[in-house]
């Protein structure tokens, strides 16, 4: 969403509160939707939707009006849910089903059973959390790779190094559990 | 392994991981409004900041006069032994 006002984008800089407002109710649905798909945890989005509006709120003056609300504030929610990830690493490991909470029914090919979807959800889970995100976001999501480079702060060849590590890595830890892809 | 054989293996993989974990709903919203929240934790943030007298100590003067010595020390070094100065530029 790229129509709020210039005045709107000035005026947050300056740290006004009711344009603060403003901008908060015009993209929390957009940071909402962008944090599920890369945490894929309804609840963990509200907080994580709450924090990266904070740390919006407090980097308020170096924002640059010029270059738009949307993408500076998919990129410190990026930064959020990156934390997120790696702050769940250190503690839990996810079950595949906390992977599918939110996520529609597969369409399902015969040849790919529940045992093998689940396997690979939980490899997936243990990739390195910035693998993880560049191949939930590019591959998962299906989201433009230039899209996500700039919620990232990478460049686009860095984004598809990024998938071609993460989807190497998820071979592997399926091999070594006897399921050749 | 060929690149062809490489690709192939990559098309596979994402093709499993598609299966394994599908998108989210792109049109999934959050299941209220998230202000009220938002102004709870921005009070919560100056409560705290005015509770320990505005965030402590002040650092920025420090640095800024630390910068201008740590200059004044280099330029005192680059005029006293000049034979310094290619060495000081191969570590820029």
């Amino acid at each position: 969403m790229q129509n709020e006002s210039s005045d709107v984008l000035n005026q947050f800089r300056q740290g006004d509160l009711a344009a603060f407002e403003t901008l908060f109710h015009q993209h929390q649905h957009v940071v909402y939707g962008w944090i599920l798909r890369i945490v894929r945890d309804p609840s963990a989005a509200d907080d994580l939707t709450i924090e990266s509006f904070w740390r919006i709120h407090r980097a308020h003056d170096r924002f640059e009006p010029a270059q738009g609300f949307e993408g500076w504030a998919r990129r410190i929610a990026t930064r959020a849910a990156l934390d997120w990830l790696r702050a769940k690493r250190d503690t839990v490991e996810l079950g595949a089903e906390a992977c599918g909470e939110v996520a529609a029914q597969p369409e399902g090919d015969p040849a790919i059973t529940a045992e093998i979807r689940s396997k690979t959800a939980l490899a997936f889970e243990r990739l390195p959390p910035k693998l993880r995100i560049a191949a939930t976001l590019a591959v998962i999501e299906g989201q433009p790779q230039k899209d996500v480079a700039a919620a990232l702060g990478i460049s686009v060849t860095a984004v598809k190094l990024r998938v071609f590590r993460a989807l190497r890595l998820l071979r592997k830890d399926l091999e070594r559990q006897g399921i050749t892809p | 392994m060929n690149e062809h054989d490489q690709d192939d293996k990559q098309a596979r993989m994402k093709k499993l991981l598609q299966q394994a974990l599908p998108p989210v709903d792109a049109d999934a919203e959050p299941a209220r409004d998230l202000w009220p929240v938002m102004l709870g934790r921005l009070d919560a943030d100056s409560a705290a900041q005015l509770s320990t007298g505005q965030a402590g100590f002040n650092w920025a003067p420090f640095w800024v006069w630390f910068d201008r010595a740590l200059a004044a020390g280099l330029v005192l070094l680059v005029a006293s032994f000049p034979a310094s100065i290619p060495l000081l530029l191969y570590y820029l």
